[in-house]
């Protein structure tokens, strides 16, 4: 009697926990879009973050004194008004909005401006300069000297050098304003109690589950349409597209292109995918960097040219080069291990930025060319040589272990053999900068959508330096530098777009890269989520969003 | 026995002293470097060696190894290199998920596998032994990634009588005290809650338990049908007693100790993170943790989260051996 009532009772717990009828997924109250990400926030200050998922969050809750144009890197005003610069092009004033209001009540002036950004580069400025490690600023903003207060709404930059790309730049989520209040009253936990002025306020963050945000009402322009915008984090790219296809969320990142057919043919479901902003290449080491003896990241008289350590005799010879480029199957590899969400690449950067040069001719596919220039160069029998594979996916090249394979293969069929070899990131990226690497793979997500964060950061000597190399190539022409150098230090646009077609050129030509493929940025939402637009970057900004 | 347990909690000391020497330099030894892994993909040599005087990865590995066992000892496990946030509070935030579904999924496991355990040894040979026994074998050889989405699939998407993963729904309103989503739910008198915790802990549980619960039955049935051949079996059916009261109050009892080995074991392997089951349901739970914290190199978390492991498997196995006492009343611990 007593058994049959505890399984009674069971019976209808169960029945209870299963019914969807009782608590059920949950219903659209008002706008509430939850976004599946891949992985959660790491911190949320936007100085201090380099991941793309803190980046997501920050976009949202936070402005800059600039903005790019919808789907566009064109800039625009946002917290600044207007600006206007020197004539020897190293001050630039701007004006700032007045009655914008940060999330905890304090008024944004030209002190939170000077703030955000003084903490990043001023050692001096304690305690708030101990409290990140301001990875971005070193790199993208290392030409700026000061930001000075004029009055409450006026503020001066101050530059070293002029540098044409630092507009864009200023589009960046590291120089987003914070409250310096909020900051003051959190100190080294501000990171996770952000407070900026954007169109949504920060409500709470569960660790590694979701980050909550709502609408701020308060928002200098109109209120945004969502009134609660959710990142919930789930890892696994088949339980997020379930998770979309049972609504628990209503927009995805990073679908996995194998289920692009079954998204496309699911009515409620929509993917929007564009060209991303980036580059996927193999690199081959022409032989000569330098050491940056004084790390300021630019090749002084007294750094001379010496071997890196990958230093490999063949591909130090151009038809070398040139006849790898002629062996491999490009379009081949972009539609199968790409999964036709890329384009074929035929130049170091993508094709909708400044400056791209669409005149050069890429190297066709013609194994029996590549032949004949190996003959060429002394290597009729061909040769062995390393290629360095990355072990993660990323944006530019979701599966490089089959990419190096595939160039495996290529190669073989002309005569190179090829070994591959593969070690974690972390290090993967050490030996890499440090010119260990014979050949390797890797690519570029470009920071802020200026050309110079492509050409010169990829391309350029200055980044030969060994052991922080970002020219993994080590394509070391002085020629080149002299252009992308004079391409940074000029406000006129269509000369700094004749400089970058220049290199572009003379890269072909010298050939240290295959450029493999620019792959498309794609997200996922349910078909009435509506007024979504990418944004060339990948970054994400929700506050034109709404729920139909 | 009082002073057993105070013997055993003592030995904690060397075990955990020991535990984080060789996790240090295991991790260390490994290449990698977290400041290169922080820094991000192009960042200046300058912000590199910032971030590794800033968190004295520039100092010899021992004097590393002195710093941190200081601080440790007077209760500081440090701040994690990648997400600045304390060690301790990143894993205390964590581990209150993973136990719950830990705890969920052993229950289930036991609950199944013992069992099943008995029915098969009881009825040895038989359709239902078979049956049981195939099931287990099943359940041990498959991959529970696999399990887990075939679950969401099935009870997700198709007859969607269950939400896909989380660890709640994110848009009942919910206050967390203790981190413990059911304890916290029935403090808070917070029914839908509660409901919506029980319903995201199905199916998780449900692949975690698969494992364990498959070791169960095999220990189980393995160590009845060794009981059930001994004497005092055979004397308790001459004495006419039934064969219910031969097995559930006799035999069971006597074997169960394997079985609660099996339990311990597990119970403490589950706890360290089931790292598949958490990632495939979005649980977020400390297997998730202490991976990216290996992967990214971040020294402080990967030694707190080794500690808390080691002192978890301690902790556990001390459970299980006193349990013996209660269920074996012929061992004595002095």
């Amino acid at each position: 009697m007593m058994k049959s009532k505890i399984w009674l009772v069971l019976l209808i717990a169960v029945g209870l926990i299963c019914s969807t009828t009782l608590v059920g997924s949950a219903a659209q109250a008002g706008g509430t879009l939850v976004f599946g990400s891949s992985g959660d926030a790491v911190r949320l200050d936007p100085a201090d973050v380099t991941d793309g998922e803190s980046i997501q969050r920050m976009d949202n809750i936070f402005d800059g004194l600039v903005e790019y144009k919808s789907g566009s890197t064109e800039i625009q005003p946002c917290l600044a008004t207007s600006w206007e610069t020197s004539k020897d092009g190293k001050e630039i004033t701007f004006h700032l909005r007045k009655g914008v209001k940060f999330h905890d009540g304090t008024d944004f002036n030209a002190d939170a401006v000077v703030f955000s950004l003084r903490r990043q580069y001023d050692k001096g400025y304690l305690p708030w300069h101990d409290y990140g490690e301001w990875a971005y600023w070193g790199y993208m903003f290392s030409d700026v000297e000061k930001v000075v207060k004029i009055d409450d709404y006026t503020v001066k930059l101050v530059l070293k050098t002029v540098n044409a790309s630092i507009m864009t730049s200023l589009a960046m989520f590291t120089v987003n304003i914070v409250s310096p209040t909020n900051a003051a009253k959190w100190g080294p936990d501000t990171f996770k109690h952000p407070a900026g002025t954007g169109p949504f306020k920060f409500v709470e963050w569960v660790k590694a589950d979701h980050i909550a945000l709502e609408a701020n009402d308060n928002y200098w322009r109109e209120r945004p349409k969502l009134d609660r915008l959710i990142f919930k984090v789930v890892p696994d790219p088949s339980a997020r597209l379930m998770a979309l296809e049972v609504g628990e969320v209503q927009g995805i990142e990073y679908p996995d292109p194998t289920h692009f057919d079954r998204i496309k043919s699911n009515p409620d479901l929509k993917l929007l995918t564009e060209p991303g902003m980036n580059v996927g290449y193999m690199a081959m080491n022409t032989g000569y960097g330098y050491k940056d003896a004084n790390a300021n990241g630019v090749r002084d008289a007294d750094e001379p040219w010496v071997k890196t350590p990958g230093y490999f005799e063949p591909l130090t010879k151009k038809k070398v080069r040139q006849a790898i480029n002629y062996a491999i199957d490009k379009k081949s590899i972009v539609d199968n291990l790409y999964k036709g969400t890329a384009i074929v690449a035929k130049n170091g950067m993508p094709p909708f930025m400044l400056g791209y040069n669409d005149d050069i001719e890429d190297y066709p596919y013609d194994p029996q060319k590549a032949k004949k220039l190996l003959a060429e160069a002394g290597y009729p029998d061909g040769f062995e040589v390393t290629l360095y594979v990355m072990p993660v996916s990323r944006p530019y090249m979701f599966d490089p272990p089959k990419i190096g394979e595939a160039i495996q293969g290529y190669l073989a069929a002309v005569g190179i053999t090829v070994r591959i070899y593969q070690v974690d990131w972390g290090t993967y990226l050490q030996e890499t900068e440090a010119g260990n690497h014979q050949m390797c793979l890797l690519g570029w997500t470009g920071d802020n959508g200026d050309p110079d964060n492509f050409m010169n950061v990829l391309y350029g000597p200055n980044a030969c330096s060994i052991g922080t190399a970002g020219n993994y190539g080590f394509y070391n022409d002085e020629e080149a530098q002299d252009l992308l150098s004079k391409a940074l230090q000029t406000y006129d646009e269509s000369k700094r777009a004749e400089y970058y077609q220049k290199v572009q050129e003379m890269i072909h030509e010298a050939a240290p890269w295959v450029y493999l493929a620019h792959s498309n940025q794609n997200v996922v939402f349910r078909a009435n989520v509506q007024g979504y637009v990418l944004h060339p970057t990948s970054r994400k900004f929700f506050y034109p969003v709404w729920i139909e | 026995m009082k002073w057993y347990i105070i013997k055993r909690l003592l030995m904690l000391i060397p075990v955990l002293l020991g535990t984080s020497i060789i996790a240090f330099s295991l991790i260390h030894l490994a290449p990698g470097d977290p400041a290169r892994t922080m820094a991000g993909e192009h960042a200046s040599q300058r912000t590199i060696n910032a971030i590794r005087e800033k968190y004295g990865l520039d100092k010899p590995i021992y004097i590393q190894y002195g710093i941190w066992l200081n601080r440790a000892l007077h209760g500081d496990m440090g701040r994690s290199i990648v997400s600045n946030e304390y060690v301790t509070k990143e894993i205390l935030d964590r581990f209150p998920n993973t136990f719950e579904l830990t705890f969920f999924a052993m229950i289930l496991a036991i609950a199944i596998g013992t069992m099943a355990g008995i029915i098969s040894a009881s009825k040895q040979y038989s359709a239902l032994d078979y049956t049981f026994m195939g099931i287990a074998l099943f359940g041990i050889s498959m991959p529970v990634f696999w399990l887990g989405i075939m679950l969401m699939m099935i009870f997700g998407v198709y007859l969607r009588w269950l939400p896909i993963g989380g660890r709640i729904n994110i848009l009942i309103p919910f206050h967390r005290i203790t981190g413990f989503y059911l304890l916290d739910s029935i403090i808070t008198g917070n029914f839908a809650a509660l409901i919506s915790t029980l319903r995201y802990l199905i199916l998780p549980s449900t692949a975690l338990a698969t494992i364990p619960m498959a070791t169960i039955a095999r220990v189980s049935r393995s160590s009845m049908l060794e009981v059930l051949r001994q004497d005092f079996i055979r004397t308790e059916r001459a004495k006419g007693l039934s064969e219910r009261v031969v097995i559930y109050k006799h035999a069971v009892r006597n074997a169960m100790i394997p079985v609660i080995t099996v339990i311990g074991l597990n119970f403490g392997l589950l706890l360290a993170g089931a790292i598949l089951t958490e990632t495939v349901f979005s649980w977020p739970g400390i297997g998730r943790y202490v991976v990216s914290a290996v992967r990214m190199r971040d020294y402080p978390a990967v030694q707190g989260c080794v500690l808390f492991f080691a002192f978890v498997f301690v902790i556990v196995n001390l459970v299980t051996d006193i349990m013996y006492v209660y269920i074996d009343p012929r061992i004595h611990y002095e």
